[in-house]
């Protein structure tokens, strides 16, 4: 075996092949037209009915088409890629067109009982049946319970929060209270309901209120809000701490005035995004007051209304007119909810830290 | 700097730095973050311990066993209640929202997080946020109104077609408030649940994972399935065992929509079925003592179940956190 | 307090108290005196250094001489910063650090049972290796920060005014930002923001100050105004530094102390100290030389 001589190289060299062979930039356009097309036609010859019938069978034929496309041109790794990406589009736009009914719809059927003196009249002497009333009552009574449940957990979150980010790092008590932290925040909000019945108002003796109310939703927020603050008080630097301390400054001060400063644009936000969740609550309230149909401004005595339980006596009542106002009622609840959401991001970009 | 000199009688003053080693604010201040985060706790245990509490009158009281018994009639003489047909009907809508909410959860989380083009993105991601916090109530409104008439085609498709399936068979003939109709509900509210969280893992997944798969000539898909799934699988678990908990307790919805019938019915798309929550809310008014007591009965295993299932989501997450921890 | 019972006048009540002492002066005091630093000096005993069980630092004995620059240097890991952090009490921030033996101020143990760690720092000020300028205060604010948060004590703003300008002038800034005092700390140069933390350090009045790495994150126009600024410094404070540099410790400092590991996991030692142009042409140990001639570290 001579050392110079090599192996004559084969006749024809293939070059790398980066090309391959690829379906056209708009093969699901024209899948997609075809089906379309082809679902048309066995609407008309055969018993596929209905929009939803011929709708099905298009998007079926649709995924059909291209995925036998692409696997005779591509081969099955493409093909297996394309119907993913399908299903993939797919889900989001069921998942997109569900939310989006329920927005629209509300908005649509909302619309026709607002008017300026829904949110001034109350239910007071409007039986079911007739149209008027309002939800004054209701307004005021959701804002006294959310904000006495704020004013009761945003302090005891907040501390709790202190508690496990600036004290109790590595302890056990700590860990205990972070893991039944992380528990409370999905109990069901009945249980709270039934927990502030059997503790406020079987065992010490209280009647239902506004006030009752106030401490389920208060066993609801106060989950949220530790989280939310801990969160944020966790990404402030220890540098400022430090900082702080080595400028002699006590470390309840440091906390007070350097820290949670520091964190306040996302405790802020966290603290809105609860009361968002809260203010929607209607199970624990059913429990814990007697729906009024009256304005009551005082939260612990006597019925309160409140706007959910308000939209659930409306549904309750099941005339025309009530369910009208049961509507408009979800659709001032979801104004509310989606308020206290923009005004959660603006906050958030409002205190971002400034840089120049 | 010579502005900076200061008379020189001052150098004999000694340090002022005596005083107690913990500062009063301190020890004040510490002791009201340490309460706080007690109270938390102690709140966690009252829960437990109320509920229990206000559930043996009516416990000893019962004539049947609690756990099989279908009916519900507290406040009889003899009282004769029962959760079976209650946790039938709560985990039946549960598992059903489940199928159809984790599929798709995970679909459009996915969607968002590689195929949506970012700044679509952000905006969804967003609106998704805002869903996942419209009230229940809404929800349910939506579902009795707008989504049982229009869901009557399908079910009935359902039955002539599926039929022989017992449980998409209906032998009523009557399509409403079914089981299936407040499941596609459910489906609906945990949703947004079930996709944020989703989202979130994924775009945890470190961008090297994903373009190393890439540069190994992976499709798109191909990339998901290697390094995007191994790597969230616990964080979709977690996020699905959350939504299940927040399905099991939903209460207003699906009182809202269920017509509340006190009998096991394997046909999903008849009208009857009641959960746990619903039962609740729908008898509370209309309760006696022993009533009331036989409610917080079934609440307090209302309560057990989303225990169960919420710490079996931490535990995941946590046994994550280490296992990440220990490769970073 | 010591026994004389004699309160030590801090400029910000100085208006007061100063005036009865010294009468018509006062009004000249305000703008022209400022610091009013006692420069103290400090000396370690026996100190050994603990994170939980793990012993950091082993038998320091260092007396840090008053109106005099003492630079730390060593290779990383070595405990230098360590010892720095045992001068204000801030290694005990850490959960689990302690320290035994004694750590004098003036003859003082800060680590006696009956010590205020944070009258400690107020005394004894830090300068940190990265700047850190709180984020939600203006460049004044942060400077009376220390100030203002002490015993929430109500300062007029005559009197802040005269600190911030004092204090910004100290630490030259004040020509850089004397026109944006409102604007936020944050949005300064990386060299400006570590000025503004010496400006905040020195509003206190301390009379030692801790300099950890000071310029180490800072570019090299940025690094010799700091330097100069030590130099300036050192004639109102007692000032200890630590480095990487041994050019830097070299131009700064009268004293250096070379820190040494003994092996991994072992803990770290001072290993000699002396004047700085001894240590550097003239080191008695033979590791102190390898190190300043780069054969390590």
């Amino acid at each position: 075996m001579s050392v110079t001589t090599r192996p004559t190289p084969p006749a024809e060299v293939r070059g790398v092949e980066l090309t391959g062979k690829t379906l056209p930039r708009l093969a699901p356009l024209y899948s997609g037209l075809i089906a379309v097309a082809a679902a048309l036609l066995l609407n008309v010859l055969t018993s596929v009915q209905g929009v939803a019938g011929t709708a099905v069978v298009a998007a079926l034929l649709f995924v059909a088409i291209q995925s036998g496309w692409s696997f005779a041109v591509e081969g099955k790794r493409h093909a297996v890629d394309r119907l993913a990406t399908t299903l993939i589009y797919a889900t989001f736009v069921a998942a997109f067109a569900a939310l989006v009914a329920i927005l629209t719809v509300t908005v649509a059927k909302g619309v026709a009982a607002l008017s300026p003196d829904f949110f001034t009249e109350t239910m007071r002497n409007v039986s079911p049946r007739r149209e008027g009333g309002g939800i004054a009552h209701a307004l005021v009574g959701t804002l006294e319970q959310v904000l006495i449940a704020a004013a009761i957990s945003v302090p005891v979150g907040i501390m709790t929060a202190v508690y496990l980010v600036e004290y109790g790092a590595g302890k056990r008590l700590s860990k205990s209270i972070s893991f039944f932290v992380d528990v409370m925040t999905g109990i069901p909000s009945i249980i709270a309901g039934l927990f502030i019945y059997t503790f406020w108002v079987l065992t010490l003796g209280f009647e239902r209120s506004g006030f009752a109310a106030s401490l389920a939703l208060t066993i609801l927020m106060i989950p949220t809000v530790v989280r939310a603050t801990e969160e944020m008080l966790r990404i402030v630097p220890n540098d400022l701490r430090e900082a702080s301390l080595a400028l002699g400054i006590p470390k309840w001060k440091t906390i007070l005035k350097i820290v949670i400063p520091t964190a306040l644009g996302g405790i802020i936000t966290g603290v809105m995004l609860a009361v968002a969740r809260v203010a929607g609550e209607t199970a624990p309230l059913l429990l814990t007051t007697f729906l009024s149909q009256n304005m009551n401004w005082n939260p612990f005595a006597g019925p309160q209304a409140s706007l959910p339980t308000f939209v659930w006596d409306q549904i309750a009542s099941g005339t025309n007119a009530s369910l009208d106002r049961a509507w408009a009622g979800a659709l001032v609840l979801i104004l509310l909810v989606m308020i206290l959401y923009l005004g959660a991001r603006i906050v958030a970009r409002f205190f971002a830290p400034k840089t120049s | 700097m010579a502005t900076l000199t200061r008379p020189p009688e001052d150098d004999a003053a000694p340090a002022e730095i005596e005083g107690s080693a913990v500062r009063r604010g301190d020890r004040v201040f510490r002791g009201l973050a340490l309460y706080a985060g007690i109270g938390v706790l102690v709140v966690m245990g009252a829960i437990a311990v109320f509920l229990v509490w206000r559930s043996i009158p009516s416990l000893t009281s019962n004539s049947v066993n609690f756990f099989t018994y279908q009916e519900w009639f507290p406040d009889d003489n003899p009282p004769t209640f029962g959760i079976a047909a209650l946790a039938f009907g709560t985990f039946m809508t549960a598992i059903i929202a489940m199928i159809i909410a984790v599929p798709i959860g995970i679909g459009a989380a996915l969607f968002i997080a590689y195929y949506a083009p970012r700044r679509l993105a952000a905006t969804m991601a967003f609106i998704m946020d805002v869903l996942a916090a419209v009230p229940s109530i809404i929800f349910g409104l939506w579902g009795l109104q707008f989504l049982m008439p229009n869901m009557f085609g399908l079910t009935e498709w359902m039955n002539d077609y599926l039929g022989f399936i017992p449980i998409f068979e209906n032998t009523q003939g009557i399509y409403t408030k079914s089981i299936f109709i407040a499941s596609v509900v459910l489906a609906i509210m945990i949703l947004p649940t079930m996709s944020a969280i989703t989202r979130e893992v994924f775009t945890q997944v470190p961008q090297a994972h994903r373009e190393a798969a890439l540069a190994l000539g992976a499709t798109r898909w191909e990339m998901i399935r290697v390094a995007v799934f191994p790597f969230s699988r616990p964080g979709m678990i977690s996020g699905a065992m959350l939504a299940l908990g927040r399905a099991l307790g939903e209460t207003i919805a699906v009182a809202l929509i269920l017509s509340a019938l006190f009998t096991i019915n394997w046909h999903i798309t008849e009208p009857g079925g009641n959960t746990f929550a619903a039962n609740i809310a729908l008898k509370w008014n209309e309760s006696g003592p022993n009533g009331l007591s036989a409610l917080v009965a079934s609440g307090l295993v209302l309560f057990v179940i989303t225990m169960v299932v919420n710490m079996t989501a931490r535990w995941i997450i946590a046994r994550r956190a280490e296992f990440s921890g220990a490769n970073s | 307090m010591g026994s004389e019972g004699q309160a030590p006048v801090k400029l910000s009540v100085q208006s007061a108290v100063g005036a009865a002492a010294e009468g018509k002066v006062e009004a000249q005091r305000v703008h022209e005196v400022s610091a009013p630093s006692r420069a103290k000096r400090m000396d370690l005993n026996g100190v050994n250094i603990y994170y939980g069980k793990f012993l950091a630092v082993e038998g320091v004995n260092l007396p840090i001489e008053p109106r005099a620059v003492t630079a730390f240097i060593g290779p990383s890991g070595c405990g230098k910063s360590t010892v720095l952090r045992t001068l204000n009490r801030m290694h005990e921030v850490i959960p689990g650090a302690y320290v035994t033996g004694e750590v004098l101020l003036d003859g003082q143990d800060i680590y006696a049972s009956n010590v205020d760690p944070v009258n400690v720092r107020r005394t004894v000020g830090m300068v940190f290796q990265r700047p850190n300028p709180f984020p939600t205060m203006s460049i004044y604010d942060n400077v009376i920060a220390g100030l203002k948060l002490e015993k929430g004590r109500r300062i007029r703003k005559s009197e802040t005014d005269v600190v911030v300008e004092r204090s910004l002038r100290g630490a030259n800034l004040w020509n850089e930002v004397k026109d944006r005092l409102k604007a936020p700390g944050a949005g300064l140069s990386g060299g400006q923001q570590q000025r503004l933390c010496i400006a905040r350090a020195i509003a206190v009045e301390p009379e030692v100050l801790l300099m950890d790495e000071p310029a180490s994150a800072l570019d090299p126009i940025s690094t010799l105004a700091i330097e100069d600024l030590v130099h300036e410094l050192k004639t109102e404070f007692t000032i200890v530094i630590v480095t990487h540099n041994m050019q830097q410790a070299a131009r700064v400092s009268d004293t250096t102390a070379f820190y040494n590991l003994a092996g991994i996991g072992q803990p770290g030692k001072l290993i000699e100290y002396g004047p700085t142009q001894e240590i550097f042409s003239s080191p008695r140990e033979k590791q102190t030389e390898d190190y300043i001639s780069g054969r390590f570290g």
